[in-house]
């Protein structure tokens, strides 16, 4: 490492590279701090050339390396490697180009998400993938992440949104993919690899027209399954709106606690739907919106930005809320098919009973993105090792279902575990296919996502033995 | 499983295999594959052989892999407005069997009788409405692949939200059958529009580059809008779509846009058609790029179709065979232009083997690469996409 430490210097500035272990302990965890790891060193580079350098110094020296946006993110897929180079991006923040007529924008990677929307948004346009962090999360992040937020149900992910990445691969080149392009669609494989196969240095984004008009509802149950009827009925209308959010009783109170937003009393859940589109689009919706919510004991509209903001106040602060019912809590991420949620939400009060932990239920409904809160009290024996059986369950539940075991946040390291009971090892290898064609010795961002990968060149070639065709006769034809 | 000796009709683009193989499950193709591996034998994936004839020949092929029995609907989750269907599945059958239920896959292609889910994936084919919905990769959400040594794979899922794991739909999506087989493929839905209105105006074609940036600026939200110019020199025809439960409305909001035409419920007869696929140039182009791409497709002489706000054009020579040096010389000048306006020119169909079809392809080493691990023994569609991968 001090080798490598020197050679580094060589290629940047001394106030680029950092190896004072009080300041390397700053990047030991991103957003998700279960996980920790103190970086080998951590470089600052401040251009595309300066990333390309260190990591092909780090082939040279065969040392791994880890890219780490603005830190928000919640699987561990920023974990640094204490053998290993951590490449923070926080230098590169400079929106190089706004092109209205041509509806994007090109920044590089440290550009936080609400940056990019700041820049347009008087000019009527916005960017339109949204995580909840977006104040703060770099859309470098987001694209490692593929991380969408509240309006992936009618925008798309990240990926629907991303023209062209200018990447360093992970040997060290600088390469463009573009959309536009003839071959395969490297772009999007690249946008989600969670930093495996490569680090953005520029990112071309579609700026989206910002929407004519925007309603915003708030619609409280009485329990949680009437919430659920509603998302069904929506959906089942041929409505598709902008946003769907469901937080239950629990995520609520903590809400209250944090934040006083005075949503309803007594609410066993709380439904938020935003329509965005033409005014008259959006009119003739909520006309049907308000029909089918005709259950709910309140009905509240916003009637101006404000009251828009009002209503979103709570869902949007429900996570780090819970900080005031619970010492604990770890926020899981899953997904299943929307019709399947009445019965996973169930379920999860059942588990969640047997374990005597709590789960409070914040989701986007629209697309069933559950993010439960396995609420605990860490000086409590066993209660980590309680709430951690809950949280895999609920992932057993939502694969059981069809679902995904991550919507939003990744797989990083803290998920790698779960990919086989998604994917089969077939599948894993065939994934790591990928992984070897862009990084044959293993150095980006290694041990996020796939639990323990064979080595590229141990991958499976073709599979050997009496084929089936051979054993009933049928291969005779060939 | 039916394997027959190939005849005349099953040439892929003047390549006559010498087997055709029609396997009825995903199992069935991974065994042919398995076989054909074993035997070093070249395979083409095909659906309905709508667009078997785009791209360079295969240097080689012993076995046309024929996916049309491959035709079922394996779920459609209406209450999750997701479908799983095989590759053979027609797109036409396909959206039959959603419309039953209200909804649809937002995808517009050429040649919806004949085309299936699988070519459409492979060749990315995208129509008018990618403006509004994006392409088939921006719908496709889960996908079951057949590597060419046979093994199964699956990626993605079925449900919209999922970020778990390496999307290999993205990469299948547009290989031209180059990395494996496409044998089922999930994708999120639509519900159908209340009502569809087109705008329908003849229009000069200096004046379009400015509609197109009020249309794509209005928040009346078109979906699509598709000019279609059969003659060089000709008044461009421009319609655009609106769609939606205030269809009428927001479809004179954009005939205002437009500089007025009419209004009706039907599309032009030729909306996301293609009249005449033997030679056919595709160019893509960022939205500013648009007065350089109608300035080149003049000067080139071919009939123009496509979608002005999203960026693809066709362009066609219906019943001429231009001979291959003239051709050649077309595109060159075609590229030499729409490059410079920040745009690409990819020849989708031409009877000639010399021309360069893609033109610059930026992450060519990174795309041998990628072959290279799905298909070292390059058996798979051979020669067929940019670079002669």
């Amino acid at each position: 490492m001090e080798t490598l430490t020197a050679a580094l210097l060589s290629v940047l500035p001394r106030d680029s590279v950092i190896t004072d272990p009080v300041r390397l302990r700053t990047y030991e965890c991103d957003g998700l701090t279960y996980h920790r790891a103190t970086p080998g060193v951590v470089v600052l580079p401040a251009t595309a050339e300066q990333v390309a350098r260190v990591v092909r110094l780090c082939n040279d020296f065969g040392v791994p390396f880890v890219a780490r946006g603005a830190g928000t993110g919640l699987s561990g897929g920023a974990l640094p490697r204490e053998d290993g180079v951590l490449i923070v991006t926080s230098k590169m923040r400079a929106i190089l180009e706004i092109d209205l007529p041509g509806r994007r924008a090109v920044v590089e990677p440290g550009v936080t998400n609400l940056a990019i929307t700041e820049a347009v948004r008087e000019q009527g346009y916005y960017y339109a993938p949204d995580p909840s962090s977006q104040q703060v999360c770099s859309i470098g992040g987001n694209v490692a992440e593929n991380s969408g937020g509240a309006h992936c149900l009618k925008y798309g992910f990240t990926v629907n949104h991303v023209e062209a990445c200018e990447i360093v691969t992970p040997d060290g080149d600088l390469v463009t993919l573009d959309r536009m392009d003839p071959g395969y669609d490297l772009l999007g494989a690249f946008v989600g690899s969670e930093g495996t196969l490569g680090i953005a240095t520029k990112v071309t984004v579609r700026l989206s027209r910002t929407p004519e008009a925007v309603t915003t509802v708030l619609a409280a149950y009485e329990s949680i399954e009437q919430g659920g009827q509603a998302v069904s009925a929506i959906i089942g209308a041929g409505i598709v709106p902008a946003a769907i959010e469901m937080m239950d009783a629990l995520a609520i109170e903590a809400a209250e606690a944090a934040v006083a937003c005075s949503y309803p009393a007594g609410a066993g859940a709380v439904l938020i739907v935003e329509l965005d589109g033409p005014a008259a689009e959006v009119e003739r919706q909520f006309a049907q919106l308000r029909e089918i919510c005709a259950g709910a004991f309140e009905l509240r509209v916003a009637a101006d930005t404000a009251e828009r903001a009002a209503i979103w106040k709570g869902r949007k602060s429900a996570f780090a809320a819970v900080g005031r019912i619970s010492p604990a809590y770890i926020v899981q991420d899953g997904v299943v098919p929307r019709t399947a949620l009445p019965g996973v939400l169930a379920a999860i009060d059942r588990i969640s009973a047997e374990h005597g932990i709590r789960v409070a239920n914040v989701f986007h409904a629209g697309d069933g993105n559950l993010h439960p809160l396995v609420l605990f009290d860490d000086a409590e024996p066993g209660a980590g090792e309680r709430a951690e059986v809950v949280s895999g369950a609920i992932l057993d539940l939502c694969v059981e279902h069809g679902g995904s075991i991550t919507g939003e946040h990744g797989v990083g390291v803290d998920k790698a575990r779960y990919m086989p009971r998604m994917f089969s090892e077939t599948d894993l290898d065939t994934m790591q296919l990928v992984r070897c064609a862009f990084d044959p010795d293993g150095l980006a961002n290694p041990g996020k996502v796939f639990p323990t990968p064979r080595l590229c060149g141990e991958v499976p070639g073709v599979r050997k033995g009496v084929h089936p065709l051979v054993e009933s006769g049928k291969a005779e034809q060939f | 499983m039916t394997v027959r000796q190939a005849d005349a009709g099953d040439a892929v683009g003047g390549v006559l295999p010498r087997w055709v193989a029609l396997p009825e499950s995903v199992e069935e193709v991974a065994a042919v594959l398995r076989a054909c591996a074993g035997r070093d034998l070249a395979v083409v994936p095909a659906g309905g052989g709508t667009k078997l004839h785009w791209g360079p020949p295969p240097e080689r092929c012993d076995v046309l892999l024929d996916l049309c029995c491959l035709n079922e609907i394996l779920e459609h989750a209406a209450g999750d407005l997701v479908v799983r269907a095989q590759a053979g599945v027609t797109m036409g059958a396909l959206a039959a069997a959603l419309a039953g239920e209200g909804q649809e896959l937002a995808v517009d292609v050429p040649f919806p009788e004949g085309a299936t889910v699988g070519g459409t994936l492979a060749t990315a084919t995208a129509g008018p409405r990618a403006f509004r919905y994006g392409t088939p990769r921006d719908l496709l959400i889960g996908v079951t692949v057949v590597l060419p040594d046979g093994t199964v794979a699956r990626s993605g899922g079925k449900v919209v939200k999922n970020v778990a794991g390496y999307d290999l739909g993205k990469l299948f999506t547009g290989s031209y059958g180059t990395l494996g087989v496409i044998a089922e493929a999930t994708f999120r839905l639509h519900p159908l529009p209340a009502a569809r209105r087109w705008v329908r105006a003849e229009v000069d074609a200096a004046d379009l580059p400015a509609i197109a940036a009020a249309l794509a600026a209005s928040q009346a939200e078109p979906s699509a809008a598709e000019v279609d110019r059969p003659e060089p020199g000709a008044r461009p025809v421009l319609a655009v779509l609106a769609e939606g439960a205030a269809a009428e409305s927001r479809a004179a909001e954009l005939r205002e846009l437009v500089g007025g035409g009419e209004i009706s419920d039907a599309p032009p007869p030729w909306w996301g058609l293609i009249s005449g696929d033997e030679v056919l140039v595709e160019v893509r182009f960022p939205a500013t790029g648009l007065a350089a791409v109608l300035e080149a497709a003049e000067r080139s002489g071919l009939a123009l179709r496509g979608s002005v706000l999203s960026g693809r054009v066709l362009l066609e020579s219906p019943g001429r065979d231009a001979d291959e040096p003239a051709l050649a010389g077309t595109v060159a000048e075609l590229r030499r232009r729409v490059e410079a306006a920040g745009g690409r020119v990819n020849v989708l169909a031409a009877p000639h083997t010399g021309l360069d079809r893609w033109g610059r392809v930026s992450a060519l080493p990174l795309m041998r690469r990628v072959k290279e691990r799905f298909d070292p023994g390059r058996r798979m569609s051979p020669g067929r996409f940019v670079g002669g991968i």
